[in-house]
C-alpha cells in the first residue's frame, strides 16, 4: 500500500458517510467493506452535526474530512480550517464544484484552494479530473496525493475515460492516486485497482443499494480482487487468439 | 390521582397518555411549554401516514406497525383516506422503478388523469392505495381534547423524571438527552395555492432534492422535507427553500405563484437505527426517537407502553436495559 501523508492503509477501500438509510446500517456497512477511510462532509451540517461526527468517529478507520458542496476556493477554505479544528486532522479531501448539474471539479479553483491550505499546512486530497497539466499543478502547488473523478459523482457510471486515467497513472507513478466519484460496481473498483490505482472512494454506490452492508461486502471483495490481480502482473491482451494449448502434432481430422 | 406521570406533551406524550388512559389508567401529563404548539418537532411534520413508502429506505418493522397508525388517529381526528402518489420527472424514470423495486403497496397509476387531474401532465407514477394523511396540527389539538374529555388536562411546568416520585413516562424528545438520541434536522414550507387540487399528498423522486407535498384544507401544501445529520435549531436555510421550492415547481409550475405562508425548521430526535424505542430505565419509561415518523410511529410506541405498563407485555419496540 502507498503512502498517503505519511499514513499506509490496510485496505484501498474508502467509503463516505451520506446517505445510508440509518447510523445503524452505516456502521454495519463499513464493518462488512473492510474501508480504512471514512470521508465526511460538514458543509451543510452548520457545526451542529455533532452526535452524527461521534458515531463516525467511533468506526475507528481515519476520518478524511471533504469540501463537499463548495463552489468557491475562499468556501473550501473556511469549511477546510472548520474541518480540521472539529476533526483534528490535517486531511482534507478538496472538492471546489465548478458546474451545479455535472458536479465536475472547478480546476481553477481548485488550484488556488490547494496552493493556499497546503501552505497552511493541510495534507490535501485534490478531486480532480484526469488532466495532466491539472494534476502537474496540483503538485506543484504542495498536493502529495491526487483523487481522479472515474465519473461525474453519483453517476455510477465507473471509469469513464479509461485512455485518460491511464496515461495520468503513466505519468506520476510515484504519486498516490485515489478515484473518486462516479463508481457504481464492484468490477469498477477492481478495474480501478488493476489499472494501477492506489485506492478509490466512493459513498453512493454502497449508501443507496437496496442492501447497504450486502454491497459494501462486495466491494470489499472487488478491491482484494483488483489488487490481487495488480499485484500479480496481469497477463497482455492481445488481438488474435493463442490457444493455451499448442495445435502443432495433434490430430486435425 | 394518577397513575403515572408523562413528562412532553408532543405527539409521543399526547398518543402516551391516550394509550394510558384507554388502557384504565390516569395519567397527569406536563410539558414545560403547555399545549402543543411551534415549540415542538411535532408541529413542523408533514402528517403522512405512509408505512408502504416509508419502506423504500425504514426497516420493515416501521411498515408493519405505521399500517396501524390511521385507525388509531381516526378515533381522535380526521384522517383522509386517500393514499398517496410517487412520481418521478421523465428523466429520473430510474429512480420510480427503483423505488418500485423496494416497497410493496402500491400499482402503477396508468390512471393519473383520474385520480388527480392536476396532475394528468405526469407520464409516470405509483399509487399506493392503503396510505392516509391528517394535518398534525388539527390532530394535535383533537388529540388534546379528547384527552380533556377523558379528564387529562395538560399542565405547564418544567420538570425532570428524577424529581418526581412514582412511575414516569418521559416523552421529552431531544430534551430527554438519552446517551444515543441525536438531532436529524428537517425544513419545510407552507405555501397557498388555491388554483392547484390535490387530494392526496405526492412524492417526487429526484436522486439529490426529494419533495413530498401535502394538502391542507384551504389550498395550503406542506413541502417537506430536508434531512440534515444536524442539530441546528436556527430558521430554515435558503438553500433547503430553494430545493424544495424549485422541485415544487418542477411537480407544478403554478407553484412559483403560490403564497408563501410559512417556513419551518426543527430536529427530529432520533436512534442510531431510526426506529423509535421505549426504553424502560427502573420506573421510568422513555419514549423517544420517533425520527421523521412521529405521527406513523406514535400510535405503535405508545400502545406498546400501555401494554408493557398494565399487562407487562414486552413489544419489538421496548427495550430493558
Amino acid at each position: 500500500m502507498r503512502d498517503f501523508y505519511g499514513v499506509t492503509l490496510g485496505n484501498p477501500l474508502m467509503l463516505g458517510t451520506a446517505q445510508y438509510p440509518s447510523p445503524a446500517v452505516l456502521e454495519a456497512a463499513f464493518r462488512q467493506s473492510g474501508a480504512s477511510v471514512a470521508t465526511v462532509s460538514l458543509r451543510r451540517e452548520g457545526g451542529q452535526g455533532r452526535a452524527f461526527w461521534d458515531i463516525v468517529k467511533r468506526l475507528g478507520v481515519h476520518i478524511l474530512p471533504n469540501t463537499a458542496g463548495c463552489h468557491s476556493a475562499r468556501e473550501a477554505i473556511t469549511t477546510a480550517q472548520m474541518a480540521r479544528e472539529l476533526f483534528e486532522t490535517n486531511w482534507i479531501k478538496l472538492e471546489v464544484i465548478g458546474h451545479a448539474d455535472t458536479l465536475q471539479p472547478d480546476p481553477f479553483g481548485l488550484l488556488e484552494a490547494t496552493e493556499a491550505l497546503a501552505a497552511d499546512g493541510f495534507d490535501v486530497f485534490p478531486y480532480t479530473t484526469e488532466d495532466q497539466v491539472l494534476a502537474a499543478r496540483l503538485l506543484d502547488a504542495g498536493a502529495r496525493v491526487l483523487m481522479p473523478w472515474g465519473a461525474p459523482i453519483g453517476s455510477g457510471l465507473g471509469l469513464n475515460n479509461r485512455y485518460g486515467l491511464k496515461t495520468l497513472r503513466a505519468a506520476f507513478r510515484d504519486v498516490p492516486m485515489v478515484i473518486d466519484a462516479g463508481l457504481g460496481l464492484p468490477s469498477h473498483a477492481a478495474d480501478a485497482l488493476e489499472m494501477g490505482f492506489d485506492a478509490v472512494l466512493l459513498n453512493t454506490a454502497v449508501a443507496q443499494a437496496g442492501d447497504p452492508v450486502g454491497m459494501a461486502r462486495a466491494f470489499a471483495l472487488g478491491v482484494q480482487a483488483g489488487e490481487l490481480a495488480r499485484d500479480a502482473d496481469p497477463m497482455n491482451s492481445r488481438d488474435m487468439a493463442q490457444p493455451s494449448t499448442p495445435v502443432i502434432g495433434k490430430a486435425w481430422l | 390521582m394518577s397513575d403515572i406521570t408523562i413528562i412532553g406533551a408532543g405527539v409521543a406524550g399526547l398518543c402516551a397518555a391516550y394509550a394510558l388512559s384507554k388502557a384504565g389508567l390516569t395519567p397527569r401529563l406536563i410539558d414545560r411549554a403547555g399545549a402543543p404548539g411551534p415549540h415542538g418537532c411535532s408541529w413542523w411534520a408533514g402528517g403522512m401516514l405512509a408505512p408502504f413508502c416509508e419502506g423504500a429506505v425504514a426497516v420493515p418493522v416501521i411498515v408493519a406497525h405505521g399500517q396501524r397508525a390511521a385507525s388509531f388517529w381516526a378515533e381522535v381526528t380526521e384522517v383522509t383516506h386517500r393514499g398517496s402518489l410517487v412520481l418521478a420527472l421523465q428523466r429520473d424514470r430510474v429512480e420510480l422503478d427503483r423505488f418500485a423495486r423496494r416497497t410493496s403497496g402500491h400499482r402503477v397509476a396508468d390512471d393519473l388523469a383520474a385520480l388527480e387531474p392536476d396532475l394528468a401532465h405526469h407520464k409516470s407514477a405509483l399509487f399506493f392505495g392503503a396510505e392516509a394523511h391528517l394535518d398534525p396540527r388539527r390532530a394535535l389539538s383533537d388529540l388534546v381534547a379528547a384527552l380533556a374529555a377523558r379528564g387529562v388536562e395538560i399542565e405547564q411546568g418544567e420538570v425532570t423524571p428524577d424529581k418526581i416520585a412514582g412511575p414516569v413516562i418521559d416523552a421529552r424528545g431531544m430534551a430527554a438527552d438519552l446517551p444515543d438520541l441525536r438531532g436529524v434536522r428537517g425544513e419545510m414550507v407552507v405555501l397557498r395555492a388555491p388554483e392547484i387540487e390535490l387530494s392526496r399528498p405526492v412524492r417526487l423522486l429526484h436522486p439529490r432534492h426529494p419533495l413530498y407535498i401535502v394538502p391542507r384544507a384551504g389550498g395550503l401544501f406542506m413541502l417537506g422535507a430536508t434531512q440534515l445529520e444536524s442539530s441546528d435549531r436556527r430558521g430554515v436555510s435558503a438553500r433547503a427553500v430553494l430545493e424544495l421550492l424549485s422541485a415544487a415547481y418542477a411537480l407544478d409550475a403554478r407553484f412559483a405563484e403560490a403564497e408563501v405562508l410559512e417556513t419551518g425548521a426543527d430536529v427530529r430526535p432520533a436512534f442510531a437505527d431510526n426506529v423509535p424505542r421505549v426504553s424502560v430505565q427502573g420506573r421510568v419509561l422513555h419514549l423517544n426517537g420517533l425520527f421523521r415518523h412521529g405521527y406513523l410511529m406514535a400510535p405503535a410506541l405508545a400502545t406498546q407502553a400501555a401494554d408493557y405498563l398494565t399487562r407487562g407485555i414486552k413489544g419489538d419496540l421496548v427495550h430493558e436495559d
